[in-house]
C-alpha cells in the first residue's frame, strides 16, 4: 500500500475492560461506523497503562495512541485507576512535546459502557486530527 | 411431613435487588433460582442513565453483576416466567411456575442478532419507553442477560425471515409455554415497583401533550443508547429544549390518589437528571425543579443538592404545580403554580414528571398465590424489627416492594434477605450446589508455545464482511501457530467439543479465538480449555465482530486487514502467556463484630444463625448502644422489650463470645485470616477470625446554639423523649427546631433521622397532653417512604410546621425567665414570637470520635463527614474495598432501626460468602514482584487501592494475592519494572501493541 496516496494513520487504543472497551463493544452492537484505523488492546484498567507502552508504540511508528477509561470521578471499577491514568498521561504529553512529538498524538478519553457513540466519535475525530498532523516522524526513522 | 429441608432458594424478580440476593445465596453454598417476568434480568436500573450522587454510569456498574449472575454455576435464570402456585412450608416449598414461550430455543440462540437486523417489523421499544422502535424479534437492550432473543408474537407478521436467517436454527414459531415445579427451602421476593401511571394526573397533560415526559422516559432520553442517541430532544419536533421543568411528587404524597407515601428516590433522581441534562445539549439549559420538600436524606445527598443549586445552576421552586397547559401551535408548555401566595405562570419547552413508585403489577395475585399480607398501599407488609420478613414464615422481601427506596438500600436489603433466607436452611449448605470436576492440568511450562487459532464467522455477522478464510491463512503463517480453522459459530457446543479434540490432536498448549467480545465469551472458552486439561489462562480472544466487522460494514477489505492485525497482535501476546494458579487461602470460620449496639448485635446473631462463631466487641460496659435511649416508636412496637430480648439472645448464644469494656488495639492479616489484639482492663488478648463487621455506631451532636446547656428547658429530642417516657413532661408549648448542627457549612449533610424523631415526639406529646401546642421549625420535612403517614398524622393532630431557611433561622432568647423564640413566618413574611415551656433541638448525628483510629487500623477510608466509606455507594454498600471487612449501622450513616437491622443482616450475608468457604480461591490475574529487581521504594504500596501490597521483612514489596483485584496500576508505575500484572505483563501488552504496527513481517 502506497503511503503517498492517502495517509491512513495507525492508532493503538489501550482500553479499560469495564467502561471504554464495553463502550467500543456497544458501538459495534449499535452498528455505528467509524474508520478502521484503530487497533484495540484490552487492559483491565486505564491505570494499567504504563507511559512506556505508549512510548514503545510511538517509537515503532504508531501515528496515534488512545487511552480510554472510566469517567471521573467514580466510575472506575478499581476505585481510582482513572485518576492515575490522568496524571501519567498529562505528564507524558509534556515529555513528548520536549522531544518534538505532537502531544495530540496521544489522547486520553473517558468513555462509559453506554457511550458507543462517544467511542465512534472519538475515533473519527482522532483519525481526522492525525491525518492533519501527518505521519509519525519516528516512522521513517524506524524504516531507515 | 419430612424433616429434610431443601438447600435451594427462589428469588422472585431479577432487578438489582434480586440479582444481589441470588449472588449472595449462590456464593454462600446454596442453589438460587432467579425468576423474572421479563425476557432479561436487570430491572429498572438497566434503564437508568446515571446514578446519584456520584453520577456513575448505571449500565457500567450493573452489567458486570448481571453477567456474573448469568454465568454463575449455582444460579438458575428463569426469564419470561411467572409464579402460578405455591405449596408446602418453610424448608420445603413447591413453587409452580409458567415459562412463557420466547419462540426461540434458548439452548440454540447464541445472541448474534442477525434475525433482528433482518426483521422487517417495526414495533414499539418498551426499553426506551416507547420513544423509539425495535424489531419484532428482539432483545430488551444490548447488554441483555441472558443474551437470548424473543419474538413479540403480537407484532410478528410470521414472514419467516428470521427462521431462514438463523443459522443455529433457534427460531421455533410453534414453541409453547411450559410449566415446571421448583423445590426450594425459602423464597425471596424482589419484584420491584411499577412507575406511577402519569396519565392519572390529568392536570399535567401526560399522554396529551407530547413534550410532557416521565422521569424514566427522560432517563432513556439522556442515555447514549436511548432514542435520540443521548441528545435531549423534544418528542414533538425534535428540537433541543432550552427550558425544562421537573415536577416532583407526581403520584406520591397525594391523598387524592390514595398514594399518601413518599416515593423516597424522586427528589434525588430529579436533581441528578437536572444536573446531567446540561451535559447532553450544546447549550446552557434552564432547569427548574418544582418541589414540596427536597428529601436529600441519604449519604452525602445534601452536598449533591447544594452543588446542583450553586455549581450547576439548577433552580428550585417550592411549590406544588397546579396544572400544565400546552400551546397547540408550538407545543410549548405553560406551568401554573403558586409561589409565596401568588399565582404564577411560566413557559417551558419540556416538562418532566417525577413519577413515584407503585407496587408491582399484579401484586395482589402474587400475594394471594404466596399467601402473604400487603400493607394499605399494597406494598409488602413488614415490621420495624423484622423488616425483611413477610407475614409468611420462609418468605422474605427486599427492595422497593418492601417500601419505596433507592438502589443502595435495595442492595442492602437484598443481602439481608439472603441472610434470612439462607439462615432458615443453614443445615443444607453445600448440598445442592454444583462443583465441577476438571481433568488434571497438563504441565506446559517446558513446551514451546503451540497455538491453535479458531476464527468465527458468527453466521454472517463476521463472515459477511470479513474474509474469514483469508484471516485463517494469515493466522497459519504466524509464529508458533500450529493450527488454525474457521467455524460458523465458535461458541456453539459442538465447536467446544471440536476445540478440545484439536487441542489433543495438535498438542496445542495455547488457544486464540477470534470472534466477538471477551467480556461475554471469554469464560466459556476458558472453561473449554479447563475441560481439555489446559490451564484456562492460556487463552486470549481477538474481537473481530463488535470492534471490527460490525463497525466497518462498508469497508470489507479494510475490515479484513484489521481482523488480521487483531489476530496477529493477540497471537503475539498469547505466545507469552503463562500458566496461572488461582491463589488460595484458608478461612477461619469465625467473625469479629466491632460494636455492640443494635447493628452489631444483629450482625452477630445472624452470623450464628449461619452456624459461625462470633466475637462481639463492645467498648462500653453493656450492650445496646443507642437503642438504650429509645423509649418508644411512632408505631406500636416496644423498643425496650426488643432490646432486652436481643441482649438475652446474645448472652444465651453459645457461639457468641461477648467482650465488654474492650477496645481494639491492633488488626493484622487479611481476608480469611485476621489476627486482632483486643484490650480489656489492661489485659491484651489475640483473637483469630476470617471477617470483620464494623458496627461502631455514631453519636449525637452536642449543641452550642439556642441556649442549650444554659437554660434547662432547652433539650435535645432524646432528652425530651426520656422526659416523655418517664412522665417528666408538663410544658404547655413546645417548639422543636430541626437541623441543629446539620445542613450547615461545617456539616453540609442531612442527618436523616431527626425529622422522624421530631414527629414521633410531637405525636407522643399530643397523645399524653393533647392541649399542648407543638411547633416544628424546619427546612424540609424528610419523612420518606411510609413515614410520610406520621407527618400527615402530626399535622392532623394540630402540630404546626413552620419552614425556615438559612437567612431566617429561629432566634432563641431568655428574658426575665421567659424562654422565647422568634420564628419567621414565610407566607406573612414576618417574625413572630412564641413563648415556650420546652425547646427541643433536633440535633445532628455525628461520627464517633475514634472512627479515625479504627479506620487507620483497618486501612479503610472515611467520608469527608467522618463516616465510614463503603467500597461503592451504589452497588457495594456493605463492603469495604478491602476484602473481608464489612460495614453496617450508624457507622455508615445515620439511619432508622429497621434500616440498621437490614444493614446488619446484609453485612452478615456478605460475610457468609467468605466464612462459608473452607478455602478462598481468587482470580489468577494478580500482580507479582520480581524480588531481584525490587528496591523497596514503596510506590506500589501507596498506589494500590486495595492495600494488597506490603513490605516483607527484607523491606521489599510482597503481594497479598487474595486482596489483589488485578487492575495493574502498580505495574504501570514501578520505576524498576519489578512489579507487573500477570496475564497483562509489560511484555505481553507491548508485544500485542507492536505486532499491530509491524505488519505481517513476523510471519
Amino acid at each position: 500500500m502506497s503511503e503517498k496516496e492517502e495517509f491512513e494513520p495507525k492508532i493503538i487504543g489501550f482500553l479499560c475492560n469495564w467502561c471504554a472497551y464495553a463502550g467500543a463493544d456497544l458501538a459495534g452492537v449499535s452498528r455505528m461506523q467509524y474508520p478502521p484505523n484503530i487497533r484495540i488492546v484490552r487492559v483491565m484498567c486505564s491505570g494499567r497503562v504504563d507511559p512506556s507502552f505508549i512510548l514503545e508504540a510511538l517509537k515503532d511508528g504508531a501515528d496515534g495512541v488512545l487511552v480510554a477509561g472510566c469517567h471521573l470521578p467514580s466510575d472506575c471499577h478499581y476505585i481510582s485507576g482513572n485518576f492515575k491514568a490522568l496524571r501519567r498521561i498529562k505528564l507524558l504529553k509534556k515529555v513528548l512535546e520536549q522531544f518534538g512529538i505532537e502531544p495530540e498524538r496521544v489522547r486520553l478519553e473517558w468513555i462509559s459502557a453506554s457511550e458507543g457513540d462517544k467511542f465512534a466519535t472519538v475515533v473519527k475525530d482522532m483519525v481526522d486530527q492525525i491525518k492533519k498532523i501527518g505521519p509519525n516522524p519516528l516512522k521513517g526513522g524506524i524504516e531507515a | 411431613m419430612t424433616e429434610e429441608k431443601v438447600g435451594a432458594i427462589l428469588v422472585v424478580g431479577g432487578g438489582v435487588a434480586g440479582v444481589q440476593a441470588a449472588l449472595d445465596i449462590a456464593d454462600s453454598g446454596f442453589k438460587a433460582y432467579l425468576i423474572d417476568q421479563s425476557p432479561s434480568i436487570g430491572g429498572v436500573m438497566a434503564k437508568l442513565d446515571k446514578t446519584f450522587p456520584t453520577n456513575d454510569c448505571s449500565m457500567c456498574i450493573l452489567a458486570p453483576k448481571l453477567v456474573e449472575a448469568g454465568r454463575h454455576p449455582n444460579i438458575n435464570l428463569i426469564t419470561n416466567a411467572e409464579i402460578t402456585g405455591l405449596n408446602g412450608e418453610l424448608g420445603n416449598f413447591e413453587v409452580k411456575i409458567r415459562k412463557r414461550s420466547r419462540y426461540i430455543n434458548e439452548e440454540k440462540c447464541n445472541g448474534c442478532g442477525s434475525c433482528a437486523q433482518k426483521c422487517p417489523v417495526e414495533a414499539i421499544d418498551t426499553y426506551n419507553k416507547g420513544l423509539s422502535d425495535r424489531s419484532a424479534i428482539y432483545i430488551e437492550y444490548p447488554q441483555a442477560v441472558p443474551l437470548k432473543y424473543i419474538i413479540d408474537r403480537e407484532k410478528c407478521i410470521g414472514c419467516g425471515i428470521c427462521q431462514e436467517i438463523c443459522k443455529p436454527g433457534a427460531v421455533e414459531y410453534e414453541q409453547e409455554d411450559t410449566e415446571a415445579t421448583l423445590k426450594v427451602g425459602s423464597i425471596i421476593l424482589a419484584p420491584g415497583f411499577e412507575s406511577f401511571d402519569a396519565r392519572l394526573k390529568t392536570e399535567y397533560g401526560y399522554g396529551r401533550f407530547q413534550n410532557v415526559v416521565t422521569s424514566i422516559e427522560f432517563e432513556r432520553i439522556l442515555n447514549a443508547s436511548g432514542p435520540y442517541g443521548g441528545l435531549i430532544l423534544r418528542p414533538s419536533d425534535g428540537e433541543i429544549p432550552k427550558k425544562i421543568a421537573f415536577i416532583q411528587c407526581v403520584g406520591s404524597r397525594d391523598a387524592q390518589l390514595g398514594n399518601n407515601y413518599c416515593s423516597a428516590a424522586c427528589c434525588m433522581y430529579s436533581i441528578k437528571e437536572a444536573i446531567i441534562a446540561n451535559e447532553h445539549v450544546p447549550i446552557e439549559l434552564e432547569r427548574t425543579i418544582f418541589y414540596m420538600d427536597i428529601r436529600a436524606y441519604g449519604k452525602e445527598f445534601d452536598a449533591y443538592y447544594s452543588r446542583a443549586r450553586e455549581e450547576y445552576g439548577v433552580r428550585f421552586v417550592r411549590s406544588r404545580v397546579a396544572n400544565v397547559e400546552e400551546d397547540p401551535l408550538t407545543n410549548d408548555l405553560f406551568v401554573h403554580y403558586v409561589e409565596d401566595g401568588e399565582p404564577k405562570t411560566e413557559e417551558f419547552d419540556m416538562v418532566v414528571l417525577s413519577v413515584g413508585m407503585r407496587p408491582p403489577k399484579n401484586v395482589e395475585k402474587l400475594a394471594e398465590v404466596l399467601g402473604i399480607k400487603l400493607n394499605q398501599y399494597k406494598f409488602c407488609q413488614t415490621d420495624t424489627f423484622s423488616p425483611i420478613e413477610t407475614s409468611k414464615p420462609g418468605i422474605f422481601v427486599c427492595g422497593a416492594f418492601a417500601a419505596p427506596k433507592d438502589i443502595p438500600e435495595s442492595v442492602v436489603q437484598a443481602s439481608a434477605a439472603a441472610a434470612k433466607a439462607t439462615a432458615t436452611i443453614a443445615s443444607e449448605r453445600g448440598k445442592l450446589i454444583t462443583i465441577k470436576e476438571y481433568p488434571p492440568e497438563r504441565d506446559v511450562s517446558l513446551e514451546e508455545p503451540r497455538i491453535g487459532v479458531f476464527i468465527c464467522h458468527c453466521g454472517i455477522n463476521i463472515g459477511g464482511i470479513v474474509n474469514v478464510p483469508e484471516v485463517v491463512e494469515h493466522a497459519k503463517k504466524l509464529p508458533n501457530v500450529v493450527y488454525a480453522e474457521d467455524n460458523l459459530y465458535t461458541c456453539s457446543q459442538d465447536t467446544q467439543v471440536r476445540i478440545r479434540e484439536k487441542i489433543k490432536e495438535f498438542n496445542l498448549n495455547r488457544v486464540v479465538v477470534a470472534a466477538c467480545t471477551p467480556r461475554t465469551h471469554e469464560p466459556l472458552f476458558r472453561e473449554t480449555l479447563s475441560e481439555a486439561g489446559l490451564n484456562s489462562y492460556l487463552f486470549e480472544m481477538a474481537n473481530i465482530r463488535d470492534q471490527c466487522s460490525w463497525v466497518h460494514m462498508h469497508e470489507p477489505e479494510k475490515a479484513t486487514e484489521k481482523a488480521k492485525d487483531l489476530v496477529r497482535s493477540v497471537v503475539a501476546k498469547t505466545r507469552l502467556l503463562e500458566t496461572l494458579k488461582k491463589p488460595v487461602t484458608s478461612v477461619i470460620p469465625v467473625g469479629l463484630v466491632i460494636g455492640g449496639g443494635l447493628s452489631g448485635m444483629t450482625a452477630a446473631l445472624e452470623l450464628t444463625r449461619q452456624d459461625f462463631e462470633v466475637h462481639l466487641v463492645e467498648r462500653e460496659k453493656e450492650l445496646g448502644g443507642h437503642l438504650r435511649h429509645i423509649y418508644y416508636l411512632p408505631g406500636s412496637e416496644n423498643p425496650h422489650e426488643m432490646l432486652k430480648s436481643i441482649i438475652k439472645d446474645i448472652h444465651e448464644n453459645e457461639k457468641i463470645s461477648v467482650h465488654l469494656n474492650t477496645e481494639i488495639v491492633n488488626v493484622e492479616g487479611y481476608v480469611g485470616n485476621f489476627r486482632t489484639t483486643i484490650r480489656s482492663d489492661g489485659n491484651e488478648k489475640q483473637i483469630e477470625h476470617g471477617i470483620i463487621v464494623v458496627a461502631t455506631g455514631a453519636t449525637e451532636y452536642k449543641p452550642t446554639e439556642y441556649l442549650y446547656g444554659t437554660d434547662a428547658r432547652v433539650l435535645t429530642q432524646h432528652e425530651l423523649e426520656e422526659n416523655l417516657a418517664k412522665d417528666r413532661f408538663s410544658a404547655k408549648t413546645v417548639v422543636m427546631i430541626q437541623c441543629v448542627g446539620a445542613r450547615t457549612k461545617e456539616r453540609p449533610n442531612c442527618s436523616r433521622i431527626c425529622c422522624g424523631h421530631a414527629i414521633k415526639n410531637a405525636l407522643k406529646i399530643k397523645e399524653v397532653s393533647p392541649e399542648t401546642e407543638v411547633y416544628v421549625l424546619y427546612k424540609d420535612i424528610r419523612t420518606y417512604g411510609f413515614k410520610e403517614d406520621y407527618y400527615r398524622e402530626a399535622a392532623n393532630e394540630g402540630v404546626l410546621f413552620i419552614r425556615y431557611d438559612d437567612e431566617h433561622k429561629p432566634k432563641v432568647t431568655q428574658e426575665n425567665g421567659k424562654l422565647m423564640v422568634l420564628a419567621w413566618e414565610p407566607i406573612l413574611k414576618t417574625w413572630f414570637p412564641i413563648e415556650m415551656g420546652t425547646l427541643a433541638l433536633s440535633v445532628a448525628v455525628v461520627p464517633n470520635h475514634d472512627s479515625e483510629r479504627l479506620a487507620r487500623m483497618l486501612k479503610v477510608p472515611l467520608t469527608k463527614d467522618g463516616f465510614f466509606l463503603e467500597a461503592h455507594v451504589k452497588l457495594r454498600p456493605l463492603d469495604f474495598a478491602t476484602d473481608g471487612i464489612f460495614l453496617c449501622g450508624l457507622a455508615h450513616w445515620p439511619k432508622l432501626i429497621e434500616e440498621s437491622i437490614s444493614q446488619a443482616c446484609g453485612a452478615a450475608a456478605r460475610a457468609a460468602t467468605i466464612l462459608s468457604k473452607k478455602t478462598l480461591e481468587v482470580e489468577g490475574i494478580v500482580s507479582y514482584v520480581d524480588e531481584d529487581l525490587c528496591v523497596g521504594c514503596g510506590l506500589c504500596i501507596s498506589l494500590c487501592p486495595y492495600g494488597a501490597i506490603e513490605k516483607d521483612e527484607r523491606g521489599i514489596a510482597r503481594v497479598k494475592e487474595v486482596l489483589c483485584k488485578g487492575c495493574g496500576t502498580c505495574g504501570a508505575s514501578c520505576p524498576k519494572r519489578a512489579i507487573t500484572m500477570r496475564q497483562f505483563t509489560d511484555e505481553q501488552i507491548i508485544a500485542q501493541g507492536l505486532a499491530v504496527l509491524r505488519g505481517a513481517v513476523c510471519g
